[in-house]
């Protein structure tokens, strides 16, 4: 029964998909409808990386923290993406290479951000294993410095400066350099199929540290190999369209209730599946509601922010 | 084989296990009994390689723990732990199929469900077994853990108090339940109980720790007697025969 149910929900989002994949390809066409398609479909492969990205990196993080209301951007790597655009406005200023050339920026803020998760990850790896929390407690201290140093220096910027900075710390799929979605493309796909074939082994912990070893997992190793795939998704998609971090939650979340199920391999799809519709249908909005007067990063924030509560709100009453 | 040898454990300046030595006799019900704090659990985790020992080696078939791969290791050693708690949405006969992922990774064929099946039914959960996990009672969800273990289908199986949240009448059943692993399937079976009545009527062989250090150890026999238990946990205990079986009776004493 449960099978049934969730292969109707699938076919139910697989539909919903194509519908609104053919309406963003050819709503309000006006003239050469091949020009429209071309330069519409170019966007539609980074709405899938990100979708896809985002949630499956929060499922993962999600289960190895054993918390439904963490993401992966816990860590301050959304603050580090923030910070890092900030100190090259204030410092380098407007005409930058590592401002003007997106390619550029991309690869520099990518190692950034994995440079400094892996540093974070190892250093307690060696020094504190299996103290998760600790680890994450640093993260968001770490975090929260980067921001109130963002702030320090925003204060002081240019306001023009300011105002072309904003643009670029605020997710939106509008801006997304065609060139830099194969690269994207390649280094996400393998990680995303190989967590996919991992779903499995990240079944099993969800039964905790003790039962996780005790059945076999090396989970110290294992998680250590898990938080780095985890940031380099995270860090792919915040450097390709901005810090995304309540997509991959409101992706999860909706995930867990609609299919009722701790298999990874159907949460993967399905939530990778729900993220890509929540992106797609707020495009949608956002080029002919709203007229690009904002961005999807906003609608993403707005629902998300409001969906966090409700979930907050509801795990406190249950228990 | 199972050999603890010299094994120290501790956190910081305390000395949670002190340089002990453990006999295991292969196909033998062995119980380990002792105060609260004196490092049994601990012992045991470090057995069962879920946390790492300081100095000494502990052997089984031959091998350190710590050589083994742990994905080998899952098949010949299985524990359950104390506490259980678990946040995840699964079902009974769910929890127990992992049972069977050192063997599987996840793909579970005939002969798994054979034992899962088996395994249900050595725990009387077999009615239980669509029913969701967090809607279990404590004993319910103690006996389905252990119907995790039991489908891991190891030779050693460690416990870390199987009775807790069990009353009288599972209590009973899960020691026979135990006695039967032994008896029928030839595992080898390390518990710890605090209720050394259990351990006297079920065990055939009991350690006995006590401030981290082993206190003493032998055949049921041996270990219940006046003298070994009084200094184990001072108190003054009574001992009294009912067929053939030697109780404590430590209720009443001060």
């Amino acid at each position: 029964m449960k099978v049934q149910k969730n292969r109707l929900i699938f076919f139910m989002l697989t539909v919903a998909i194509g519908l609104f994949l053919f309406l963003y390809l050819t709503y309000n066409t006006r003239g050469n409808i091949e020009f429209a398609l071309r330069l519409r479909s170019q966007r539609i492969i980074p709405f899938f990386i990100v979708g896809f990205s985002s949630t499956i990196a929060t499922i993962v993080f999600q289960t190895m923290t054993q918390n439904v209301i963490l993401t992966p951007n816990i860590i301050g790597l959304d603050s580090l993406y923030i910070l890092s655009q900030t100190v090259i406005f204030f410092f380098l200023g407007i005409n930058h290479l590592l401002v003007t050339n997106q390619q550029l920026n991309f690869f520099f803020s990518l190692i950034l951000m994995v440079g400094s998760s892996l540093g974070l990850f190892w250093l307690f790896f060696k020094k504190y294993p299996g103290k998760i929390y600790l680890m994450l407690m640093t993260g968001l201290i770490l975090g929260t410095f980067f921001s109130s140093f963002t702030n320090f220096l925003q204060v002081m910027i240019d306001p023009n400066e300011f105002n072309s900075l904003f643009a670029s710390t605020i997710a939106s799929f509008n801006r997304v350099d065609t060139s830099l979605v194969t690269f994207s493309l390649f280094l996400t796909l393998p990680i995303l199929l190989y967590l996919f074939s991992q779903s499995s082994k990240l079944d099993v912990l969800h039964l905790g540290r003790a039962y996780a070893l005790g059945l076999g997992i090396n989970v110290d190793v294992y998680f250590l190999k898990l938080f780095i795939l985890v940031s380099v998704l995270t860090s792919v998609s915040t450097a390709l369209v901005g810090p995304v971090s309540f997509l991959g939650f409101i992706g999860a979340n909706i995930a867990y209730r609609l299919f009722n199920t701790y298999r990874h391999s159907v949460l993967f799809i399905g939530g990778g599946m729900i993220s890509v519709l929540f992106i797609l249908s707020g495009q949608l909005f956002v080029e002919h509601v709203f007229a690009l007067q904002t961005t999807l990063g906003v609608i993403i924030q707005f629902i998300g922010g409001i969906y966090f509560l409700f979930i907050l709100l509801k795990e406190r009453s249950s228990t | 084989m199972m050999e603890v040898k010299r094994v120290t454990k501790s956190y910081g300046e305390s000395i949670v296990v002190n340089n002990v030595s453990l006999p295991i006799e292969k196909g033998k019900l062995t119980a380990c009994i002792g105060p609260n704090g004196a490092g049994k659990s601990t012992l045991l985790e470090m057995v069962s390689r879920l946390i790492p020992q300081d100095t000494g080696d502990i052997y089984i078939d031959g091998n350190e723990v710590k050589t083994w791969k742990r994905g080998d290791f899952a098949k010949r050693l299985s524990v359950l732990k104390q506490t259980n708690q678990m946040n995840v949405r699964l079902t009974v006969r769910e929890l127990v199929s992992f049972g069977r992922f050192p063997y599987t990774k996840g793909r579970l064929n005939a002969h798994c469900h054979e034992m899962i099946n088996e395994s249900l039914e050595y725990l009387g959960l077999t009615a239980l077994q669509e029913r969701y996990i967090d809607t279990l009672s404590g004993g319910q969800l103690q006996r389905a853990l252990i119907a995790m273990v039991l489908c891991q289908d190891t030779d050693y199986i460690l416990l870390d108090e199987p009775l807790n949240n069990l009353d009288m009448s599972f209590g009973v059943q899960m020691m026979k339940t135990l006695r039967r692993l032994v008896d029928e399937l030839g595992k080898t079976v390390i518990t710890i109980v605090h209720d050394i009545n259990f351990a006297a009527s079920y065990a055939d062989n009991i350690v006995a720790m006590k401030d981290g250090k082993l206190f003493a150890s032998g055949t049921v026999d041996e270990m219940i007697n006046k003298t070994v238990l009084d200094d184990l946990y001072d108190m003054d205990v009574k001992i009294i025969e009912s067929n053939g079986t030697k109780y404590c009776l430590y209720y009443t004493t001060n």
